[in-house]
């Protein structure tokens, strides 16, 4: 078995800034495991630009964002394994990793930061009737064939969901020749941003329908057509109101959901709303030494959040190995979401380990207008921002400062919540 | 007189904003909330932009597509059109970040270039 001061799980965005930030925290033997044939994980296939605007201060691809990173990576000469796959993290940080090159093999970290990110909700998930014919994919997928193989999946297009994935994808069908007939979204608003329904559907004149649902699925051997129909309120197709589409192509934009059988195995405690690891200040998990970051924590709306939040990642787990990350006394904070804030990482706060500012995320479970984010120490109201707008599609921010937390010995819970005065 | 409706993209309110135009100049914009809104307006309905970004054929190289993008905006009305130089060019490995495909793309005085690394085999 061999020892590395830090393994990361995952050569995407997360684990390629948890990488450099460990390095120059002054972390010699780091190992990055990815299981594609190449680094940079989901950013190599979005093609479009509008990345790294808060990190780098300029509009990239992702491409060019990922190897920003990349580059730092090379240079730091951070080892990293291609086409590997990590099969197993035991509670003790051995991480069981096999490939065709090595075969089957251990690794006894320092500590482990987990970076797998997430994928995509597959039609199994989603109960839509009908037949089950090729000419369905996920967005994602649909965005594999076409930007790094160059292949079309279809010419005829309707997409159900109509999250970043799916909106960004009607514009690269139809810049590639496809003919995208319809968005169908089963919530009353979008969960893409408003800059994406702009110019990926209005540009190309194709039509959002919002609380919408497709209905049947046509087509033996291949997609023939597909139904859509309005919802109510309670998301029950409306009967009269179906409309058919002919298409050879249905793509699903439905919402990501972490990739965590790994940390389940571990025995990582789960957050049901996230569906990723609960996490403390420090972005560990119930096993100590044991980090998480990226897509694999709570899905982001912005790569450079992903960033930000995996160079903590990795400032902690340089900590966690050089004895600096102070053990718990037991008397961690917790953090409470209420009243349509639907959680945040952290969920937890050791005020003795967290840093002088700590930035505390989450999302909203509806759309409020002219509404307040407010943070509670106990009873206590703290803080009472207004904003102008909050949509699930988004994530929120409120940053803690230690200063006050040092001020209210004794306090047991924050409460973050939208009130609408 | 020419009415326009758009939705804003400055921020996640989307604010439905209405321009009315006379031979083509902006006489009012009205439904946005702020600047931000009244800049995008006139923008949009007297010279709109866009970044195009695609693939173009490699031959040679460690992928089967190089990923490219208009080094900056190009109007809007020629995004078609600089789609089909884009289909049009065939690039040779290696090619890397930054490198031409495309120069002085339909005339726009602007180049598409190429946005990730292909290594020769």
């Amino acid at each position: 078995m061999t020892n590395y001061d830090i393994v990361i799980v995952g050569g995407g965005p997360a684990g390629l800034a948890a990488a450099v930030s460990a390095r120059k925290a002054g972390v010699d033997k780091i190992l990055i495991l990815e299981r594609d044939k190449e680094l940079g994980g989901i950013l190599n296939q979005c093609i479009h630009n509008g990345f790294g605007l808060h990190t780098f201060k300029e509009e990239l691809t992702g491409p060019e964002y990922a190897y920003r990173f990349m580059e730092q990576v090379f240079d730091m000469k951070i080892e990293y394994k291609l086409n590997t796959m990590v099969m197993d993290i035991s509670e003790d940080r051995v991480v069981t990793a096999m490939s065709r090159e090595d075969g089957m093999y251990q690794i006894k970290a320092g500590a482990v930061i987990l970076a797998m990110g997430c994928r995509e909700r597959p039609r199994g998930a989603l109960n839509i009737p009908g037949y089950r014919p090729a000419g369905i994919f996920s967005a994602g997928t649909a965005q594999r064939l076409v930007n790094i193989e160059g292949y079309m999946p279809g010419r005829e297009v309707v997409i159900l969901g109509s999250g970043d994935i799916g909106l960004i994808m009607a514009r690269r069908m139809t810049l590639e020749g496809a003919k995208v007939k319809v968005v169908a979204e089963l919530m009353p608003y979008s969960g893409g941003l408003k800059r994406n329904i702009v110019q990926c559907l209005d540009d190309f004149g194709i039509p959002l329908k919002l609380s919408h649902t497709v209905v049947d699925i046509e087509g033996k051997e291949h997609l023939t057509a597909v139904t859509i129909a309005a919802v109510d309120n309670k998301g029950k197709p409306i009967p009269g109101t179906e409309e058919r589409y002919t298409c050879d192509t249905l793509l699903l934009s439905c919402g990501l959901i972490p990739e965590n059988e790994l940390s389940r195995n571990a025995g990582v405690e789960m957050s049901p709303i996230t569906s990723g690891p609960i996490v403390n200040e420090s972005l560990e998990t119930n096993i100590p030494g044991v980090f998480a970051c990226g897509n694999v924590l709570h899905v982001h709306d912005l790569v450079d959040y992903v960033s930000e939040e995996a160079s903590r990642a990795g400032e902690n787990a340089a900590k966690f190995i050089n004895g600096q990350l102070s053990e718990s006394k037991g008397d961690e904070i917790e953090i409470i979401a209420t009243d349509g804030a639907r959680y945040t990482v952290p969920s937890t706060i050791d005020v003795g380990r967290m840093d002088d500012k700590l930035t505390v995320r989450f999302r909203v479970g509806a759309v409020y207008k002219d509404s307040y984010v407010s943070v509670y120490f106990d009873d206590e109201r703290v803080m009472h921002n207004k904003k102008r707008i909050m949509a699930p599609g988004e994530m929120e921010q409120v940053i803690l400062l230690k200063d006050k937390l040092a001020e209210k010995p004794g306090l047991k819970k924050i409460t973050v919540k939208i009130e609408a005065e | 007189m020419e009415k326009r409706e758009l939705t804003c993209i400055g921020c996640p309110m989307g604010c439905q904003i209405t321009v009315e135009l006379e031979n083509g100049e902006v006489i009012s914009v009205s439904g946005n909330t702020c600047g931000i809104g009244d800049k995008y307006a006139r923008n949009e309905v007297t010279h709109p932009e866009r970044t195009v970004t695609s693939t173009a054929i490699i031959l040679g190289g460690d992928k089967p597509r190089v990923s490219v993008k208009t080094a900056s905006n190009i109007p809007k009305d020629k995004i078609s059109d600089v789609m089909k130089e884009i289909d049009a060019a065939v690039m040779k490995a290696p090619i890397h970040i930054g490198d031409v495909v495309v120069k002085d793309v339909c005339g726009t005085g602007v180049d598409v270039v190429a946005t990730r690394n292909v290594e020769a085999i």
